[in-house]
């Protein structure tokens, strides 16, 4: 009989497979599939006031991707505890709230408003490309992202989860200093920075000029880092970079991600985390493995 | 779970100008969900292309929905060669259209390849109506607006057809007036005729147009500012009463 669930940082989910940061909508994903079919869902980032995002157009398709310069558009915290949570809270699924923030003031002020609520995890985005001042900065100076993971890991009563930027030389000394300084979990990879230019209309596709790459163009790159911050740390891994099918699912557990967050994809077709889960069952019936560790064990290394 | 995505059969897929396509689409469960001004997301196939393509639709019939569309990059080429009897991968409607007025006489505006979702509307309208259809050079869908029983009245930059100069201009010069009026088309066009329906005291229902990436509410791409809000045009709208669209 196979299982599909997996522990991770104390907490038991069904299966392996969550929503991506930033490409859920409580209010309108809903309407195509039931979430509670899944292992998580991670919402879209949330801060500690109303964040209005980057000008329009903000959304570039590119060669088996696409670029978003969102800017991380969200309520605030408050609204979100008050008019999303009551709504997530109604499936049966795992919670992880994204935390957006410019300041070290400003994610803690999230993190400390959640440890009200009934949430299971939290993850703290340091690595969106899309904000000018903070976040990023966070994400790509190991001093700074080891000072926000103690900060945050001092007041939250849930477990943490650092998102990882692969806008960096080597991943995986951030990875090391999260760990560190008390981490109990991290993602990666968050988007590229990219960049298109429409050569018809000689300017910027993104008003914002530059963007966050995702999609099946950036997987190899996400399998790369996984397997590097899986050998440099101990600490459970959420994989996502492109996943678009179940036999990706399995590349990034074997890659070393204990879990997997799929984000793009559903955009290209907003059943996307249902057929990727049936499909990656349909792997692991086809290798007969009967469970999630006999797969990450699976990897053949010369 | 209200909305469904699912291959449907294309019926008719024609030229009808230069690099402009009529798709007829048979699907009665698709066409159940349509409402006048509503969008359909239709998704390429091509393993490079990602996203959807959000796309008016033109005419909606008990078991087909027309959709009008202009052949711009690798999603709508792949489209426009496809034939009677293929399978196109497509949405239930999405968003919220136009509401018609309780009024006598109806203007309706259309730009370019912003036409189409008044055809509809035009078709739905039981009083008197008058379209007014602003093109570059080559005008379409004339025809289907006289079927429809309405006037039509047409500008194009060039003068090569009707009027030369923009519809605003025209409905000066043709001093054509109405109760209630409704638009599609570029937003500079959306944004002048705002202005222009404000100081004529009257009011505008803008179908607004925006980049998307998801097309039903997820990525929160296609915004736009409503009443003072950020608002997902492809949720909220896309059609928007004109006063409360601060462009």
């Amino acid at each position: 009989m196979l299982d599909l669930s997996v522990k991770m940082c104390g907490l038991d989910f069904k299966n392996p497979i969550s929503t991506a940061s930033g490409t859920f909508s409580i209010k309108d994903s809903p309407q195509f599939y039931d979430p509670s079919q899944i292992g998580a869902i991670i919402t879209k980032g949330v801060s500690s006031v109303a964040w209005l995002g980057n000008p329009t157009p903000r959304i570039a398709e590119t060669y088996g991707g696409m670029l978003n310069s969102i800017g991380l558009e969200n309520p605030g915290v408050d609204l979100f505890i008050e008019d999303e949570l009551p709504i997530l809270q109604k499936f049966d699924t795992r919670i992880i709230v994204n935390v957006a923030g410019k300041t070290l003031e400003d994610y803690c002020t999230v993190v400390e408003k959640l440890n009200e609520t009934s949430v299971d995890m939290l993850e703290i985005n340091i690595s969106c490309p899309n904000v000018k001042s903070g976040g990023i900065a966070f994400g790509i100076n190991t001093k700074l992202a080891g000072q926000l993971t103690k900060e945050v890991k001092r007041i939250s009563t849930k477990p943490i989860i650092i998102k990882l930027s692969p806008n960096v030389t080597d991943i995986t000394e951030i990875a090391k200093a999260v760990e560190c300084e008390g981490a109990d979990c991290v993602s990666l990879i968050n988007t590229l920075l990219g960049m298109r230019i429409d050569v018809n209309q000689f300017q910027p596709v993104l008003k914002n000029k530059v963007g966050g790459f995702s999609g099946p163009a950036i997987k190899p790159v996400a399998i790369r880092m996984i397997y590097q911050v899986r050998r440099a740390i101990k600490l459970p891994i959420i994989g996502l970079g492109g996943i678009f099918n179940g036999e990706d699912v399995a590349e990034f557990l074997l890659a070393g991600a204990d879990f997997v967050s799929v984000g793009t994809a559903c955009f290209h077709n907003p059943l996307a985390l249902i057929n990727i889960k049936e499909d990656f069952t349909k792997y692991m019936e086809k290798h007969n493995f009967n469970n999630i560790t006999e797969l990450k064990l699976a990897l053949l290394e010369n | 779970m209200a909305k469904i995505i699912k291959y449907a059969t294309i019926v008719e897929n024609t030229l009808i100008a230069p690099d402009i396509y009529q798709m007829v689409i048979y699907d009665p469960q698709i066409a159940s969900t349509a409402k006048v001004g509503m969008f359909i997301n239709l998704y390429p196939q091509n393993s490079h292309t990602l996203l959807p393509r959000p796309i008016s639709i033109s005419e909606i019939s008990e078991n087909t929905l027309t959709i009008v569309y202009q052949v711009v990059g690798y999603g709508t080429t792949e489209f426009s060669i496809l034939k009677s009897g293929d399978k196109i991968q497509i949405s239930s409607a999405l968003g919220k259209g136009y509401t018609i007025a309780d009024v006598e006489t109806h203007i309706l505006i259309g730009g370019g390849i912003g036409t189409p979702p008044l055809v509809e509307l035009a078709k739905q309208i039981k009083t008197k109506k008058i379209a007014v259809l602003g093109f570059k050079d080559e005008p379409i869908l004339a025809n289907k607006f006289l079927e429809a029983g309405a006037e039509v009245y047409i500008a194009t930059e060039t003068g090569k057809v009707g009027f030369k100069g923009n519809v605003i201009d025209l409905i000066q010069s043709e001093n054509i007036v109405g109760d209630y009026y409704y638009a599609c088309g570029p937003k500079p066009m959306l944004k002048a005729l705002k202005n222009f329906c404000k100081n004529i005291n009257k009011s505008v229902q803008l179908s607004l147009e925006e980049r998307m990436g998801c097309g039903y509410g997820a990525c929160v791409g296609c915004v736009c500012n409503v009443n003072g809000k950020s608002t997902k045009i492809c949720v909220d709208g896309p059609v928007f009463l004109g006063n409360e669209v601060n462009f």
